[in-house]
């Protein structure tokens, strides 16, 4: 498990929660729009070593049929993964 | 990477892009697991995490006084104690502001008492959050908002605090530091302090690509050249006995690793000499009083 997107955001005051403490992982919006330049995995060079997700400050990579795969929705572009990956299966694409 | 949860407890936050105080903060998580309750006080990682209604952390969290992240960890070991909930982690994620400023009265007091918690201080060497102000923990020669570099002051003018010596000092159990950029050695600190009763104290080093002026695709080299060079030591510090994990075979070019940083620019060939000197001077404590 981790903290996912929630379908609905609370708008109004009856939905937020009445005390400070609520749901743990509750996310209700994405970091998608910060990122300048998208991690694309090349799939054929990627061999599933998942550096990238150990060294990914925000955890959006993992691990799927061997390979890596990055959650778009939460990614800022920083670049990390690129320079870890030792394959160079990594590229930075300009977002348009 | 075996020892890590296949979970996520640290999600959708809002550090910048690249911030190394996050990589420490989702990766202690990783290793504690879900039965840990994380205290944050006023500082990045509760700046970023709870953003009303966003909360990105997956397991207990809570944000504590600026100067109380050691005494709420107490709190919290006590009081789940007397409602006989005991198998858990109390763990404190504070700045480098925060404990060694701001909390480290807090901090002592819970050495003292020895209560069974960890405390992890992700040092970005000064306070980020508000807008990259000194700490005691900022090095000399780096230059923040509140320590300019001008024609005869280049940047902060003070060493860098020893928190990981004075917690030592108290006889603490387990100590330690560590660097981001070294992952393995944090994730296997983290690990070994979750099984040691007692207070325990990880200082980790994680770069901040906004404050240090550097791109937010080298907050992990950045980290992995500050022990390189020197500047900074993975050490452990356990019955009474400080022990270095690694020495570099050679030291890098320190000048090299300033000069990346923006926070170093201004910095003149005496500076860096002095800088050196001082790295000297610790590496040869180090090799006196720290066994291998």
């Amino acid at each position: 498990m981790k903290p996912y997107l929630r379908e609905k955001a609370p708008a109004a005051f009856d939905e937020i929660p009445e005390f400070p403490s609520y749901e743990a992982g509750f996310l209700t919006t994405k970091n998608a729009g910060w990122r300048n330049f998208r991690p694309v995995i090349d799939t054929k060079k990627c061999n599933g070593c998942m550096q990238c997700y150990l060294y990914c400050p925000d955890g959006v990579i993992s691990e799927k049929d061997g390979k890596a795969v990055i959650d778009y929705d939460f990614c800022k572009g920083c670049g990390i993964c690129r320079k870890i990956c030792k394959f160079n299966a990594i590229e930075m694409e300009a977002e348009i | 990477m075996s020892v890590l949860s296949k979970d996520e407890f640290f999600y959708g936050h809002k550090a910048c892009a690249g911030c190394g105080g996050s990589l420490a903060v989702r990766i202690a998580l990783k290793v504690l697991g879900e039965r840990s309750i994380a205290v944050l006080p006023a500082g990045c990682m509760s700046a970023v995490g709870f953003n009303f209604p966003q909360l990105c952390f997956g397991n207990n969290a809570i944000i504590s006084t600026f100067a109380g992240t050691a005494s709420m960890l107490t709190g919290i070991r006590a009081g789940l104690k007397a409602k006989g909930i005991e198998d858990f982690h109390a763990v404190g994620f504070a700045g480098d502001g925060g404990t060694a400023d701001i909390g480290l009265q807090a901090l002592s007091g819970a050495i003292d008492r020895n209560d069974d918690i960890l405390y992890i201080c992700y040092d970005n060497e000064a306070y980020m959050n508000t807008g990259i102000q000194k700490s005691s923990l900022t090095p000399f020669g780096a230059k923040t908002t509140t320590t300019p570099a001008g024609k005869n002051i280049h940047g902060n003018m003070r060493p860098k605090k020893n928190m990981f010596e004075i917690a030592a000092a108290h006889g603490i159990p387990y100590a330690a530091t560590a660097s981001v950029g070294y992952i393995n050695d944090f994730i296997s600190k983290v690990k070994k302090a979750s099984g040691i009763k007692g207070t325990k104290y990880i200082h980790v080093i994680a770069p901040c690509p906004t404050g240090w002026g550097i791109s937010t695709d080298e907050t992990v080299e950045i980290a992995k050249e500050a022990v390189d060079c020197g500047t900074w030591y993975l050490a452990e510090f356990e019955n009474g006995e400080f022990r270095l994990n690694f020495r570099p075979k050679e030291f890098s070019d320190i000048g090299e690793y300033l000069k990346k940083q923006s926070r170093f620019r201004h910095l003149t060939d005496e500076d860096i000499k002095i800088i050196e000197n001082s790295r000297n001077a610790k590496w040869e404590f180090i090799d006196n009083n720290f066994r291998k």
